[in-house]
């Protein structure tokens, strides 16, 4: 029974961990959506493209360099140095503040006032042109990310927890970097949005954007800007879930495990991206503890939208959201 | 004026059809998402054996072989489509590369009359020729993987593992099923204890299963994954130190894509191989010659000797070898889908046509028959070794058990004819 018990603990703090890794994601998500009530289905290929980007400058590969050598007939693939991780990154962040700032120009700025559903058609159009886009420029092949993160079983945990319960935890080194850094990043993202001016007007437009222009905040500015603070988060999440499995295109489907996340915790509140991280985590892997060996196993991904659907039919903003209130 | 452009219209619309001459083998790829690590060296080593045929022999029989692609994305509706839109063109045989397409054409070019070649995957009964009259699933099906397997263990373990713990890591869908079945049947016979762990599509998460495994401590791990479930599979059992050496693959879990995003850790993981790794084949002589060297390689060229680039040569090599049988049985050149059935069910591989072709020891002989559309059912264990960064064959190649898997195939082929009405044929 203590065995049970132990295992239940080990079970749910992995659960937590695992909810950190889809709160990185749901983050990008509630963003864009706070600051422009645009559901960014492409928010899990951005991932996809930062984490495809990082990787490709890191390894010195040549971009488009399929297309380049079908063209010219060369034969180039790598320019034969190795960018230092950290040096990757900000260029990577900056190839981000890019794609955010064409994003604006090409495709927001042209359908302000638009309806939101029309909003997240062009998002779903934009996602699968971002993944076509990265095969063409990075190709299609799975790429180890090494940015010297440590993986494996934490040894410390494991023995001290083997000292004094006579069963040795199981935690991933990965996922407890994953935690600090979500930590950081929440952190920053709040300070950001409370104590700079940027940050002030970024809330402005997110309570209302009519009133935010008529005090002279630009929209523009503070769409590139929101996009690019997205572009950054998804470097983070592709980063962390890259290292778990290599850089491929599936990574672009971790978006499905930020979907019940947004559903508990409203797509507005970054706390409740993290709250609801946290919960969709533990109490699916709980379940799957207790409940898979019955049901077949396999219970975790509808498991995470039904325990979401719990919790909208008591609020259907989501643990954290804006309470809808429409008068007549 | 209006003849002239009906005329032209005509002309320009035979032009751009097929040639007559040509042997059409459509190619179902899948160059674009989450499973193109993993099509593109099959689609690459497919189309490169069939233009070093162009190149070096003038085609099959003195009639040139055509690569017919068509991208499915791995998605069982645009493989749907991608038959439907190619079967009109003199299509022989279709390998669709993916098990879910596999059930979906089965009935349409079983009423189409082409046949199917699902190389290791599909549906496992389709090896009942009886049945199956248009498909088949040669050299080896997904029951005999689950035999072989448990054949390795019994090596290992001196031929008794009563009371060993077996534990089955599988992609939740109808692939990664299969070989539950015959792993139960097996689990009775030698009284080892079998334990079931789905893994969901796409499978990026699988802290639940491998923190059980970690409990339950299984004496040996099975994996039936395909895409991003293999590497984090790989991955999750190097963290919890599970030693790899008792981790074992079917073959669609045993491509260098699986192994090395998890770097030095992965050494010693093994999976199942229907052909030996790497280019050391004089194949691979005439292939620089006549393909690389000439810049015909497909794709980007850098799949070259990798486990599934390899599969991809050896599945257009079975498909142009039952193409001359073809031909030699009817005595024509320009054969039909019909006819290229008649060469599958005829074709023998011998060590000493693969030796002919090249491939001395690549993979194991086996032959076709009326009833046997699934070859011998055999296949080697291959093992990992980061530091080399390479695969090698740890086993000869080992036959399943047909005492075990024949009566399962008879069942499930028998039920399916009876549900579709088919006689059962080859009296």
């Amino acid at each position: 029974m203590f065995e049970q018990f132990l295992f239940a603990v080990e079970v749910a703090l992995n659960g937590f961990m695992a909810g950190v890794m889809y709160s990185l994601v749901a983050l990008g998500f509630v963003l864009i959506f706070k600051a422009s009530g645009i559901f960014n289905y492409a928010q899990g290929v951005m991932a996809l493209f930062a984490a495809l980007t990082l990787v490709g400058l890191m390894d010195g590969q040549v971009p488009f360099a399929h297309l380049i050598n079908a063209v010219l007939g060369t034969e180039a693939h790598h320019f034969g140095w190795h960018l230092p991780a950290v040096l990757a990154i900000l260029f990577t962040m900056a190839i981000m503040v890019a794609f955010a700032w064409a994003v604006n120009e090409l495709i927001l700025k042209h359908l302000v006032n638009q309806e939101p559903i029309i909003l997240f058609m062009a998002t779903i159009g934009l996602a699968y042109f971002l993944e076509g886009f990265g095969d063409l420029m990075w190709g299609a092949d799975i790429k180890k990310l090494d940015v010297g993160l440590p993986q494996g079983i934490n040894g410390w945990i494991d023995e001290t927890t083997f000292n004094a319960f006579g069963y040795g935890f199981f935690i991933d080194n990965l996922d407890i970097v994953a935690t600090v850094i979500a930590a950081v990043l929440v952190t920053v993202l709040v300070l950001f949005s409370q104590y700079t001016k940027q940050g002030r007007a970024l809330r402005a437009v997110a309570d209302d954007h009519q009133a935010a222009l008529s005090v002279g905040i630009s929209l523009n500015s503070i769409w590139v800007l929101v996009w690019s603070i997205a572009g950054f988060v998804a470097l983070v999440a592709g980063v962390m879930w890259g290292a778990k499995s290599g850089v491929q295109f599936s990574l672009s489907l971790i978006a499905l495990k930020a979907l019940p996340v947004l559903m508990l915790g409203g797509f507005t509140s970054i706390p409740g991206a993290i709250v609801g991280g946290l919960i969709i985590g533990v109490g699916e892997k709980l379940f799957e503890f207790l409940a898979g060996p019955a049901l077949g196993g396999a219970t975790e991904n509808w498991f995470a939208f039904v325990l979401a659907l719990v919790f909208l039919v008591f609020r259907p903003q989501g643990l954290f959201g804006e309470k809808i209130i429409e008068r007549v | 004026m209006k003849t002239q452009l009906t005329a032209l219209a005509v002309a320009a619309a035979f032009a751009a059809g097929p040639a007559a001459a040509d042997l059409v083998f459509p190619s179902l790829d899948y160059r674009t998402g989450p499973y193109a690590p993993n099509g593109i060296p099959v689609a690459d080593g497919y189309a490169d054996y069939f233009t070093l045929l162009n190149e070096r022999d003038g085609g099959i029989g003195g009639i040139r072989a055509r690569v017919l692609p068509c991208e499915t994305g791995y998605n069982t509706e645009k493989g749907v489509e991608c038959y439907e839109a190619t079967k009109g063109q003199n299509a022989l045989v279709y390998q669709p590369l993916s098990t879910g397409i596999t059930y979906q054409l089965i009935p349409k070019a079983s009423a189409d009359g082409i046949p199917i070649h699902s190389m290791g995957y599909g549906r496992t009964s389709a090896a009942d020729g009886t049945t199956f009259e248009w498909v088949f699933n040669y050299p080896a099906n997904y029951w005999d993987g689950a035999s072989i397997a448990v054949k390795h263990i019994l090596d290992l373990n001196g031929g008794n593992i009563g009371g060993k713990k077996i534990a089955l890591v599988y992609h939740n869908s109808a692939y990664g099923k299969e070989p539950i079945r015959t792993l139960e049947e097996l689990s009775g016979k030698y009284g080892f204890e079998l334990t079931l762990l789905p893994v969901d599509h796409p499978g990026q998460e699988q802290k639940s299963q491998w923190l059980q495994i970690r409990r339950e401590r299984p004496d040996y791990v099975l994996m039936w994954g395909w895409g991003v479930m293999n590497q984090v599979a790989i991955q999750e059992a190097a963290n919890i130190r599970y030693p790899m050496e008792n981790f074992i693959g079917i073959w669609w879990s045993g491509s260098e894509n699986d192994v090395e995003p998890v770097g030095g850790k992965a050494t010693g993981y093994k999976a199942l191989a229907l052909t030996a790794p790497g280019r050391d084949f004089p194949i691979y002589e005439d292939l620089e010659r006549y393909v690389y060297s000439k810049g015909l390689s497909a794709g980007a060229g850098d799949q070259h000797g990798k486990v599934l680039y390899n599969r991809g040569l050896y599945a257009a090599m079975l498909a142009a070898e039952a193409a001359k049988k073809a031909q030699e049985i009817h005595g024509v050149s320009d054969i039909t889908a019909a006819q290229m059935r008649d060469g599958m069910e005829a074709l023998e591989i011998t060590d000493r046509l693969m030796a002919s072709l090249g491939l001395p020891g690549f993979a194991p002989p086996f032959s076709v028959s009326c009833e046997n559309h699934g070859g011998s059912g055999r296949a080697a264990v291959q093992q990992w070794n980061a530091s080399s960064g390479s695969w090698s064959l740890v086993t000869d190649y080992i036959k399943s058990e047909s005492g075990v898997i024949q009566p399962l195939i008879e069942a499930d082929a028998s039920a399916f004819a009876r549900e579709n009405n088919i006689s059962k044929r080859c009296n």
